[in-house]
């Protein structure tokens, strides 16, 4: 409705980051960084074997160091309160137990946590440290994927779940494939690739009393955090608290509550001081996950015409020996094109590592990878557009549900992608595109994720001057999501986003589910909106109820609120603020608490995000070095909250592709089932110098049936598929498939 | 990090005196690998020696010579107007190098005392002959992707070492025939390029031929013959902060289209930068044209042995001389 009298609904829809000016000035204060009294410093010893037993610990020259508090090891800690006693002799742990820190001498990997050493400054730990003598009964060890393939088996977890996706799956008519006019068949390979956000993982551990635990930790989840540590150390959920506040980057790595958390408010507990402890770079490739290394084998049958008749989709997943990962490698394949034969396979190999973890797009950026780099092989060999391959078969409902999709407007994304970045300009041939003697390649994939909504609480409170704040235990590990839930609130509440103030990252807080799986828009953003509608209509009730009130014979479909204020129709001259509601009842403030979840709409329909990539390469045929000269990127993911920050999260997807596809690789030697390449000079992630000009494109149209905001989730989406639309690219600038990333020098001459 | 003492002497002969009296006592300049190397343990001095307020710090000229202090920030070497002049070469490979803020703090001399980055060299898990002589080369039956293919054992025997040199600057000092200005308890002296860092031969825990007191003052080039036709081609993992997989300086005095003079180094490929003396041989007198570069790469290459992972760079390395080549002559 025109009004010219009254400021627009939305004053602000790419608003600066809330707290930007924090950051950028160092005044956010992160894990490490809480200013704690009487604090002692830990350093923590990890194993150099990959397998085998603990024989000796000889602390005593770091015990007599100067400043030592203790040689925390399995040998002299009383242990976490819920681990079971320890068996003699040590037995390894079943396939499905979580790792145990300092529980018994085993090793099961190199990298394990062996001792902590606390002493009163970080120097001294860190001296201490290199006089603890540990000496090892090495047995022999398999941390070989490809020498190892053979043993790769269905997840014991899978086997007793028959309802588990993970199950072998097929659909339609076995024959299809034999049968099929056009095949392909290819195995695609990722290695072991590390989230390595720029901010390691630490954690302060303060016992207040001898059941009550606060700890400043980098994670992504304070309510799960809370309910671990409770669990792991037998204490009333209430009686721990959980601060995360800020967190610099994490991609999936602080999902879980790992073995140095435990181990620093294991340590506090010991020596009756609060405890820092700050992992180094090199311990972030053995203590926090990782994006397992997986082999795919993918199979295509297609009419002449590039209509898809069969699809076959196996996935070996890396694991650790006593715990099953599971991700979703294969699962994508089954919903992303119209394909009426379909078959996946899912394998896990365990192996004497860690376990991997939820890496940014956990499974489909894997999957994606293989499946768009086999719709590209196809599309070569039908001499189609490896668009037009997609758009043959373009799948208008979730063939794998047979249900219609909540919304879809992936046509729309090829359509804007393919203009904005000029596909028309390919020419099909490889190498036949050139540019001052670099060869020029475009390439493009697919993109998709599912959507995501947990039960989520928030508070809103409307305080007495005006002012706004707003409460849930959600996280921010970097997209902005206190700017998204401020505009939330803002423009429910009709209030400026400066009156508004949004807490996160306190596990005291409302629950909320920790950030992962593109689910905070989605299932927090939903929870802000209801706690605000709530919030506003008790305060409409509240002014309505003032004598002589403007709002009393208002209708509430006609009440519009501007800047704090309340107008009972859009062409209103008089209005009565918030404020004056507060002060009339004499209140100090007005709140209230909603949760919001999903409803029958998640079996009425399927949701998920999708999305494409397009991407100019050059390589050099002299040298083979392959670098990103430009990106398009689409994306559907329903109402866009923040223009600014989600442009900045689908920029900083690209960028995890282009490491994915070019650069990021952990390597290990076998001989040791040990990382050669622990640190930043050897574990790659691209600088500026690697990244080109992303121009990034949103569909930005509401997707009614998944929330009361219409919002998806973008996290994962934004990276999905990257690696795919580069090496697609490659292919077409050098006329060289590689199936196996990262796509270095050594593979293209 | 184990404690240390750290002084500040005031003159060149204290600081060299100090490192003489104690042989776990160590100079420290911009620190950029120093540190690194005793964050790892694998450097452990009892003291280090400031010298970074020595005067050190001057970009002079001299008669038939740019003589570059060895305090002289990377930085300062690759914005200083004669260098920029008259030896882009030294210009092209410290921007190859490191990052902007490395190359603020680190020094030259320092550059051409860095240490190998191999992965078995950092981690003290695995053996290395170069931290721990004897105890065997985690690469030669590892991963050694990044290891090199000239200078190594025909026949590894347990003091064997196939790390190379990381220095980009060192390439580009090897071949335009630099000299490095030492100080030490006997002395001054002058070490050519060529002979500033050794093959390991069976001693890779000795990376140059410095006595221990020796302190670099200077490096000093000779003036330009090449101030045109110079390049320093880089083949990296990513665009940049990355160690060379491959590198090559090429300058050449050119005259009428016939090469008068060829100087030619490597780099990512030896436990030294590696000057190729024979394609430089070849060179001279001949014609500028891709035909003669690609006869001087072939002649390069000889001698070059792989291991495992690192076949690569028996395709890539004569790609890159020739490429270095063609741009440094003007043909491409």
């Amino acid at each position: 409705m025109a009004n010219t009298q009254l400021p627009p609904a939305d004053p602000e829809p790419s608003l600066n980051r809330v707290d930007g000016r924090l950051k950028v000035t160092g005044a956010a204060t992160y894990s490490a960084e809480y200013p704690i009294d009487n604090l002692a410093h830990a350093v923590l010893i990890t194993s150099t074997i990959a397998k085998g037993r603990i024989t000796t610990i000889n602390a005593k020259p770091a015990e007599a160091a100067p400043g030592v508090l203790a040689v925390i090891s399995h040998r002299n800690t009383p242990g976490v309160p819920a681990y079971p006693p320890v068996k003699q002799p040590a037995e390894r742990a079943p396939v499905g137990t979580a790792f145990r820190v300092f529980y018994d001498e085993l090793i099961y990997f190199s990298g394990q946590p062996v001792a902590l050493v606390v002493a009163q400054t970080l120097e001294q730990a860190q001296q201490a440290a290199s006089l603890v003598e540990i000496d090892y009964q090495t047995e022999t060890h398999q941390t070989d994927f490809v020498a190892n393939r053979s043993k790769a088996a269905i997840a014991a977890n899978v086997q007793r779940n028959k309802t588990s996706p993970f199950q072998d799956y097929d659909r339609g008519d076995p024959d299809a494939m034999p049968s099929a006019e056009v095949k392909m068949e290819a195995t695609y390979t990722i290695p072991t690739q590390h989230h390595q956000p720029l901010e390691p993982h630490a954690i302060i551990a303060v016992w207040e009393a001898d059941d009550k635990l606060t700890v400043y930790d980098k994670n992504q989840g304070v309510k799960s955090a809370q309910g671990n540590l409770a669990q792991a150390f037998k204490l009333p959920r209430e009686n721990v608290k959980v601060n995360a506040q800020f967190i610099g980057g994490a991609f999936g790595s602080g999902i879980r509550v790992w073995p140095h958390t435990v181990a620093a408010v294991l340590a506090a507990k010991q020596v009756r001081r609060p405890v820092k402890l700050v992992l180094g770079r090199e311990l972030m490739f053995t203590s926090v996950g990782y994006r397992p290394f997986t082999e795919q084998k993918i199979a295509m049958g297609a009419t002449k015409t590039g209509i898809l008749t069969a699809i076959r989709h196996e996935g070996i997943g890396q694991t650790s020996a006593y715990e099953e990962h599971l991700e979703r490698t294969i699962l994508a394949t089954r919903a992303m094109y119209a394909c009426l034969n379909v078959s996946t396979r899912y394998r896990l190999l365990n192996l004497d590592v860690n376990t991997p973890t939820w890496m940014r797009g956990p499974g489909d950026a894997t999957g994606m990878f293989a499946l768009e780099s086999a719709l590209d092989e196809l599309a070569f060999a039908l001499q189609l557009d490896p668009l037009e391959l997609r758009l043959r078969n373009h799948a208008d409902a979730d063939p794998e549900r047979n249900l219609p999709w909540s919304a879809k407007s992936l046509k729309e994304c090829y359509r804007m992608g393919s203009e904005q970045f000029g596909w028309k300009n390919r020419k099909p041939e490889p190498r036949s595109m050139q540019v001052d003697g670099m060869l020029v390649g475009y390439g493009m994939a697919s993109s998709l994720y599912g959507f995501h909504r947990h039960p989520s609480k928030a508070k809103a409170m409307m305080q007495a001057d005006g002012s706004v704040v707003v409460q849930s235990a959600t996280m921010d590990i970097g997209p902005g999501t206190g700017t998204a839930m401020t505009q939330i609130a803002a423009r429910i509440l009709g209030v400026s986003p400066q009156k508004v103030r949004f807490d996160l990252g306190d596990s005291s807080l409302p629950d909320a589910p920790g950030q992962n799986g593109s689910a905070t828009i989605p299932s927090v953003g939903s929870a802000v909106h209801d706690a605000c509608k709530a919030l506003k209509n008790k305060l409409l009730i509240l002014g309505a109820s003032m004598p002589g009130s403007i709002l009393s014979s208002a209708w509430p479909d006609e009440i519009v609120i501007r800047n704090g204020r309340i107008y009972p129709t859009a062409e209103s001259r008089s209005s009565v603020s918030y404020t004056d509601i507060l002060k009339y009842h004499k209140l100090p403030q007005v709140e209230m608490t909603e949760e919001s979840k999903s409803g029958p709409e998640r079996d009425q329909y399927s949701m998920y995000s999708f999305g494409c990539h397009f991407v100019e390469v050059q390589v050099s045929p002299v040298t083979g070095e392959v670098r990103v000269k430009r990106v398009v990127t689409c994306a559907d993911v329903g109402k866009i909250i923040n223009y600014k920050t989600a442009r900045s999260q689908s920029i900083g997807g690209v960028v995890g592709g282009i490491g994915m596809a070019l650069m990021e690789e952990s390597v290990m030697d076998h001989r040791y089932g040990r990382y050669v390449t622990s640190d930043f000079a050897s574990y790659h992630i691209p600088v500026h110098a690697d990244i080109p000009q992303i121009e990034v494109f949103f569909v930005d149209q509401p997707d009614v049936h998944v929330n009361p905001i219409g919002a998806k989730g973008l996290g994962e989406i934004a990276i999905v598929g990257v690696a795919a639309a580069v090496a697609n690219a490659v292919f077409h600038a050098t006329g060289k498939r590689v199936r196996e990333l990262p796509i270095t020098v050594d593979k293209l001459v | 990090m184990k404690p240390f003492e750290y002084v500040r002497p005031s003159t060149l002969q204290e600081a060299i005196d100090l490192v003489v009296s104690n042989p776990k006592a160590q100079f420290i300049a911009g620190g950029t690998n120093l540190i690194d190397l005793m964050k790892h343990g694998i450097a452990a001095p009892e003291k280090l020696v400031d010298i970074n307020h020595l005067p050190l710090k001057k970009i002079e000229k001299r008669d038939g010579f740019l003589r570059i202090g060895a305090l002289v920030l990377n930085s300062e070497v690759a914005s200083h107007k004669r260098v920029l002049d008259k030896h882009p070469l030294l210009v092209q490979a410290l921007h190859a190098g490191a990052s902007g803020q490395l190359r603020n703090m680190a020094t030259v001399g320092g550059n051409l005392l860095q240490r190998t980055r191999c992965p078995y060299f950092y981690d003290r898990a695995f053996p290395c002959n170069k931290r721990v002589p004897g105890s065997g080369c985690g690469a030669l039956g590892g991963i050694n992707r990044m290891h090199a293919i000239f200078g190594v054992p025909v026949k590894p025997n347990p003091r064997s070492c196939i790390a190379v040199h990381p220095s980009d600057l060192s390439v580009a000092l090897s071949a335009l025939e630099a000299t490095v200005w030492v100080l030490g308890p006997r002395g001054e002296r002058q070490i050519p390029m060529a002979d500033f860092h050794r093959l390991p031969n069976n001693r890779p825990e000795q990376d140059t031929t410095l006595s221990n007191g020796e302190l670099i003052t200077a490096v000093e080039i000779p003036d330009a013959v090449f101030p045109k036709h110079v390049h320093y081609l880089k083949v990296r993992d990513r665009a940049s902060y990355a160690f060379a997989l491959v590198s090559v300086a090429a300058a050449l005095d050119i005259d009428q289209n016939r090469i008068k003079t060829a100087r030619l180094a490597m780099g990512g490929v030896a436990h030294k930068p590696w000057r190729l003396f024979e394609a430089e041989k070849m060179l001279t007198g001949q014609v500028a044209s891709e035909t003669v570069f690609r006869q001087a790469a072939e002649v390069a290459m000889q001698g070059a042995r792989a291991f495992e992972h690192n076949a690569y760079k028996l395709s890539v390395a004569p790609n890159v001389i020739v490429q270095a080549l063609k741009i440094a002559a003007g043909l491409s």
